[in-house]
């Protein structure tokens, strides 16, 4: 379980996240929504480590993240933009990945076999087209079978096949009792994915409420269009 | 962890060929002076001049080059389980040992090979101390900003502050206040630069203190040989370390 509290974070002049707070629980998938630079990937990264909030705590299964590391052991992280080192062939670098991971026993290579990665295993990395960064993305951050899985837009980029394949993996891995939590704008796979929705903008969470609950309040049973619904309503008026 | 990390980023390092190159370039000028000279000891003297100019330069653009290079990989390692410092002192060291091996082997192994005097050795040591002393202020440059050029930039100003522009402030200095009596001032404004301190250790050790005039006869008597260059190493050691946590306390507060 994750849970954030009043989290505040600015770059310079900009209040990118605003006292979040929100709670993620097991078996529950989370999508994150919100306009370009709402504050989605900072709210992930806080939640990573990678990004260090100004004020706030973040407590993974009740441990306070701040100065840990063990704790990043139960997750699993597919950044929006897959950065590798350059002159390294995927090959080389799951090795890598694999070897500083001494203390994983087992690995769940499903993805990399699924995503025909193998056959890739001699290209570097600065040849890669978007969407097989991708691909080595997901494939990297199911590696080692993690509790937590957060996914930044995982299905940007990837060819529908992928989406698919990727798509199975995210259902049964939920059906384990895994959290996830994604951000995508791609509101069908969502509709798809998800069983609660979080929606963030200027730094603040908007509205959360389950899929089930907000389709019911605004009486449509697509996401996309409930989404709609809920801003007609301007639910920015509630607390 | 820490030296499997330190192995990756030395596998990183080694497979651009630049610190390859490093090596076979310092071993050509080390050979070629030792052959244009037939003393060994001018010939120590004349390497000294270039290592003072081209060690530096070469560890801290490398360094900053290698740091921005190395971005992508920092931040695949920061969503892995391992600490911050332990990321930060592998890559450190990572940097340290390939460029001190480079060092080793382009000047370390032939000068001690070819004329292995006591001011030989000195020049090696100082030599690697000169190299941590700037890895670690391009570190401590690269760490403060996101802006590879910018970066570069200011490891560059380091380089011409320290190797060029000092000298000629100290110059500046001593001359004005010529009337004065100059020898403790001059020895705070030598600690205050690592070039300096590197040569001093060497023209202390090689006995030619003389050729740095009054001051340099004002240094030898003020600490004696040996005191004197325990000094210099351990204020170089100092450099080493100030930048380095400096850099270790950015890194660890830094947003990826």
């Amino acid at each position: 379980m994750i849970e954030v509290n009043k989290v505040c974070k600015r770059f310079g002049k900009l209040e990118v996240l605003r006292e979040v707070s929100a709670t993620f629980e097991r078996g529950k998938s989370y999508a994150i929504i919100g306009p370009n630079g709402s504050g989605k990937t900072t709210l992930i990264k806080s939640i990573l480590g990678m990004v260090l909030p100004d004020s706030g705590s973040i407590h993974v299964d009740s441990v306070s993240i701040r100065g840990h590391w063990n704790y990043r052991r139960q997750i699993g992280y597919m950044p929006q933009i897959g950065r590798y080192p350059d002159n390294m062939k995927i090959g080389q670098l799951l090795r890598m990945i694999r070897d500083l991971r001494p203390d994983a026993t087992t690995t769940d290579e499903e993805l990399i076999r699924s995503l025909h990665l193998e056959e890739l295993y001699q290209k570097r990395m600065h040849t890669l087209s978007g969407g097989t960064r991708q691909k080595v993305s997901a494939a990297i951050s199911f590696l080692f079978n993690p509790s937590i899985l957060i996914l930044d837009e995982p299905t940007a980029g990837l060819d529908p096949l992928s989406v698919e394949t990727l798509k199975e993996k995210i259902l049964k891995e939920k059906e384990k009792g895994k959290v996830f939590l994604i951000t995508s704008h791609i509101l069908s796979d969502l509709d798809e994915l998800s069983t609660d929705i979080l929606y963030i903008e200027d730094g603040v969470i908007r509205y959360t409420n389950t899929m089930v609950g907000l389709k019911k309040e605004t009486g449509e049973d697509k996401l996309g269009r409930a989404i709609a619904g809920m801003m007609r309503k301007d639910f920015r008026l509630q607390p | 962890m820490m030296l499997r990390l330190t192995k990756h980023a030395i596998y990183d390092i080694l497979r651009n060929r630049f610190v390859l190159f490093y090596a076979l370039f310092l071993l050509v000028i080390t050979f070629s002076l030792f052959s244009l000279d037939s003393d060994p000891g001018k010939a120590v003297l004349s390497l000294l001049n270039i290592v003072l100019m081209v060690v530096p330069l070469v560890s801290i653009i490398f360094t900053t080059i290698y740091f921005f290079n190395s971005y992508e990989f920092i931040e695949l390692l920061l969503s892995q389980p391992i600490d911050r410092k332990v990321i930060f002192f592998s890559e450190f060291l990572a940097v340290c040992l390939a460029l001190s091996v480079a060092y080793g082997v382009g000047v370390g192994l032939p000068v001690l090979l070819l004329g292995g005097d006591a001011g030989a050795v000195y020049l090696v040591g100082s030599g690697l101390l000169l190299t941590w002393v700037f890895v670690a202020l391009a570190f401590a440059a690269s760490v403060s900003t996101r802006d590879k050029a910018k970066g570069i930039g200011v490891a560059l100003l380091f380089w011409f502050y320290f190797g060029l522009i000092y000298d000629g402030f100290m110059l500046y200095i001593i001359y004005s206040f010529s009337d004065y009596p100059m020898e403790k001032l001059t020895l705070a404004l030598i600690s205050l630069n690592p070039v300096d301190l590197a040569r001093m250790v060497i023209l202390l050790k090689l006995d030619i203190s003389a050729l740095m005039g009054y001051t340099g006869a004002f240094l030898k008597d003020f600490f004696g040989t040996s005191l004197g260059i325990v000094y210099s190493l351990g204020l170089l050691l100092v450099w080493v370390l100030i930048p380095m946590v400096y850099a270790l306390r950015r890194f660890l507060g830094k947003d990826v």
